[in-house]
């Protein structure tokens, strides 16, 4: 828990400078800010008008997935496709069911932004906006309020929906228009209809968006680690995007994924515990190739054999002597994997690392062959699943 | 009578032709399977889950945070078992060197090229007019399968918390639930839940054993890991009662499709009808507890399969959500009544095509494949409207009716507990033992919002 809330703490301090918090603490909307490299995706920060409108203290909060607000009611559709957004690192707007923290459920409208890093395009943060939805609007003030994913849930309209499913401001303006037509329908609100927020929420929610966004830029220009709201150019070679950092953080074993087609194979992964056992930074490891961790009494033959892996694209488990950046040795019982993205080819080597002295100490009963597979295997299944997206995503 | 021919899907390296079959070394039958032949003294990891009766949302979660499960189900167990098995060597081939795309369209189709997977087969005749058949002894089942396929017991824990134990003797007198590989997977993790594996029970759903796959989804605690269910009739090969299992990262077809908001259950559960799908469907969620959704679901299954009616079932969102589909694409092709081209591609249309992953066996079909040839296979599958309307109130009525013949059965999973009702409803859902009706007045369909 500690490292964890340390994490969180560096996630803004390397960011930006000292007084980004007090300078978010003025901004009067609703909002959280999550951290995708940091394992279970938390929220790092969260301002006084989301606390207050959540009934949560800002201890109760820090450190959690923001799905902690969602229950029973929360419709899944919604939630779904929030999580694709995070997914593609694209900004959504969509209307969902929340819980305070005394159990009592209201309609929000909640807005959500990736904040990018300027220098190479990678996601570091997001920042969600919720907006309470007061009442029921009438139908034909509602405007844009309606987002595509609502619309698509009148059963009304089902020979339109191809059209009205897509993000075409235009088809959708033509849509509302005709949409007005129809009329309104005052009944109550009700927990499980869908609820819509009018001009004025919508107009709160992009200025709320907006301001935060504006923050975090100023507060980064101030490190000279910039952010910005817009991808400013595509991902740098050989970075991961951030779906594949929040599937990979899930892990909790030390191992790094190898990248072979670039040259000298740097590292282009490192999970935290491996920093730990290393005792490096994950500046000092991250483009660097695996070597330094061998030294003078490292057997050349056992290197050899990990090249020969490579090489012939096997998986073999080893038992090599390496060195901490202290300089003190340890058995590294390792075990490497070629592992193959979607269309078949291998993208990444993964290299698990198990410390030789710590090797008995799992209070899960696995063994440690076991341990090592898990992590193979959730590495596997993680860059397949997410490496479709990123080739193709042109839907 | 009707019936199919079809290659048949090979789940387990024993389910071998008969011909093929010889003894091998070693004690009992000499394959160490799951029979009495071999079963004395065998162990397997054993997962006990918790029995939440209640939907598992965040906030109940919260308290527990800081008591992290003992091993985490899907990537240090699920996942580490399977990677195990496949240095083994015991899978048909390496799904992770089979190509995969996303097929551009609104929708997201997911297209797989797998040659591999029906080599070496030849077709058989499977009958597809009758959803529930007795169970076989002398057919293929999973008690035939090799121990080292199995990768752990799963079942429900006698405390209040998850339980891991990494070697546990094989209880016969209890009947455990297993977890096992299919040995011609459709992705990485591709498994089989087998409800009482030694009871030998018929393919077909009952409520304890639908409970117990709600529980598998949940115990994952991933959306993207979802367990699917084909009857009889509509592409189950093994007449052995039996679900599939795997995760894959990408929102599925079905996921994405609208929906329109039937009715809401008194107990919570929400049924609604999928939209602008190739094939109709029913999708249910919510729900006051996760018992709520299973009995529902359930006893929907159970009126289709009683109906005769074959039927697939796919639950995803970490078992928050299920679809529900009749189908007749195979009772279509029996009759003669599915064109060549469709039939050329062989694509069985069972509940992961349904879903919207289409396993495609030429590589002329993975090139040339677009969302109008995916709808063009799933709308062949899907049943009428009319017949769907039908279908619907079959379900509805049966739902409806409040004879508790079946009520019981699940019950024991909560029953073992003490269960301190957290609100009236909840003591009421207790107390009428089971079948939820309908809300009056919340029938009518939404009009417009
Ligand atoms: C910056 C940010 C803020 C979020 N705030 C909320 C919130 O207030 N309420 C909510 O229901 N979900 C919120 N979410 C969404 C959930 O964290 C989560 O992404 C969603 O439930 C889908 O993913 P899941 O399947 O992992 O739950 C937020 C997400 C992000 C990135």
């Amino acid at each position: 828990m500690d490292t964890q809330l340390g994490l969180i703490e560096q996630s803004f301090n390397v960011r930006y400078s000292v007084w980004v918090r007090e300078a978010l603490d003025d901004l009067s909307g609703s909002f959280t800010t999550t951290d995708p490299c940091i394992s279970g995706h938390p929220i790092v920060y969260a301002s006084r008008g989301f606390l207050k409108m959540s009934l949560y203290s800002r201890d109760e909060v820090i450190g959690k997935n923001g799905r902690m607000f969602q229950g029973p009611k929360t419709n899944r559709k919604s939630v779904m496709e929030i999580r694709e957004a995070i997914r593609e690192e694209r900004a959504i707007q969509i209307n969902i069911l929340n819980y305070r923290k005394d159990g009592t459920p209201f309609w929000m409208l909640f807005r959500m932004s990736p904040v990018f890093n300027k220098e190479d395009g990678r996601v570091i943060h997001f920042v969600g906006v919720q907006v309470p939805i007061l009442q029921k609007h009438r139908q034909s003030s509602s405007g844009f309020g309606r987002n595509g994913v609502n619309l698509c849930e009148d059963g009304v309209f089902a020979s339109r929906r191809r059209e009205v499913c897509s993000d075409s401001v235009a088809e959708l303006a033509r849509f509302l228009a005709m949409d007005s037509v129809l009329g309104s329908d005052d009944r109550e609100l009700e927990v499980d209809e869908p609820s819509e927020a009018s001009d004025l929420e919508m107009r709160n929610a992009v200025t709320a968006i907006n301001n935060t966004l504006s923050v975090l830029t100023h507060y980064s220009e101030l490190t000279g680690r910039l952010v910005c709201g817009k991808r400013c150019c595509l991902s740098g070679m050989g970075l991961l995007g951030s779906s594949l950092n929040i599937s990979l953080g899930r892990i909790k074993q030390s191992f790094v994924l190898i990248e072979p087609h670039l040259p000298d194979m740097p590292i282009v992964y490192a999970r935290d515990v491996f920093l730990k056992m290393t005792g490096y930074a994950r500046h000092e490891v991250l483009g660097h190739n695996c070597r330094f961790l061998g030294g003078v009494e490292t057997n050349s033959s056992t290197i050899f054999q990990i090249k020969e892996s490579i090489r012939t694209e096997q998986a073999c488990t080893i038992r090599i002597l390496n060195y901490r950046k202290d300089k003190s040795k340890f058995w590294n019982f390792l075990h490497i994997s070629p592992v193959r993205n979607a269309s078949g080819k291998i993208a990444y080597f993964v290299e698990v690392q198990i410390d030789e002295s710590r090797k008995n100490q799992d209070k899960q009963g696995l063994s440690h062959k076991m341990r090592q597979c898990s992590v193979v295997g959730a590495v596997k299944a993680a860059v397949r699943s997410l490496s479709m997206v990123t080739d193709t995503s042109n839907s | 009578m009707l019936r199919i021919r079809r290659v048949p899907t090979v789940v387990s390296n024993y389910q071998k032709e008969e011909a093929e079959e010889g003894a091998r070394q070693g004690g009992g039958c000499g394959r160490n399977c799951l029979n009495k032949c071999c079963i004395l003294g065998a162990k397997l990891p054993l997962y006990a889950f918790k029995r939440v009766n209640k939907i598992v949302t965040e906030k109940t979660l919260l308290g527990d945070e800081n008591k992290e499960p003992p091993v985490d189900f899907l990537d240090s167990l699920l996942l580490g078992e399977w990677e195990d098995r496949m240095q083994r060597g015991l899978f048909r081939y390496d799904v992770t060197a089979c190509e995969t795309k996303v097929i551009p369209g609104e929708y997201g189709f997911i297209a797989q090229l797998n040659e591999g997977r029906h080599l070496k087969k030849r077709p058989t005749e499977f009958r597809v007019d009758k959803v529930l058949q007795p169970f076989d002894g002398n057919k293929f089942n999973f008690t035939k399968v090799g121990q080292e396929e199995v990768l752990f017991q799963f079942e429900a824990s006698e405390d209040d918390e998850v339980q891991f134990f990494p070697n546990v003797p094989i209880d016969v007198e209890n009947s455990p639930s297993v977890v096992a590989i299919n040995v011609s997977p459709i992705e990485y993790g591709h498994v089989l839940l087998i409800p009482r594996i030694l009871e030998g029970l018929p393919q077909r759903i009952d409520r304890e054993s639908f409970l117990l796959a709600l529980y598998m989804a949940a115990a994952a605690g991933n959306p993207y890991f979802r367990l699917g269910y084909n009857s009889l009739g509509a592409f189950a090969t093994i007449n052995h009662l039996h679900f599939q299992a795997y995760y894959l990262a990408v929102p599925f077809p079905i996921e994405k499709a609208p929906t329109k908001k039937i009715t809401t259950m008194t107990d919570g559960v929400k049924i609604s009808e999928l939209l602008n799908y190739p094939v109709r469907g029913l999708v249910f969620e919510g729900g006051n507890t996760l018992l709520d959704l299973a009995n529902v679901v359930s006893d929907s299954c159970i009126c289709l399969q009683e109906n005769n009616i074959p039927y697939n079932v796919l639950i995803s969102d970490s078992g928050k959500r299920v679809f529900l589909f009749p189908q007749c694409y195979a009772e279509k092709q029996a009759l003669g009544e599915v064109s060549p081209e469709l039939l050329d591609t062989q694509v069985n249309p069972a509940v992961w095509e349904i879903s919207g992953h289409m396993v495609l066996k030429r590589k002329k079909d993975y090139e040339e494949a677009s969302e109008e040839n995916a709808w063009r296979l799933l709308a062949e599958v899907s049943l009428s409207e009319e017949r769907f309307e039908e279908v619907k109130a079959l379900i509805f009525e049966a739902l409806a009716c409040d004879n508790g013949d079946n009520g019981g059965v699940s019950q024991s999973f909560i029953e073992k507990q003490d269960v301190t009702p957290q609100s009236v409803e909840e003591v009421e859902a207790l107390n009428n033992g089971s079948h939820p009706s309908m809300v009056p007045g919340k029938q009518e369909c939404i009009v417009l919002l």
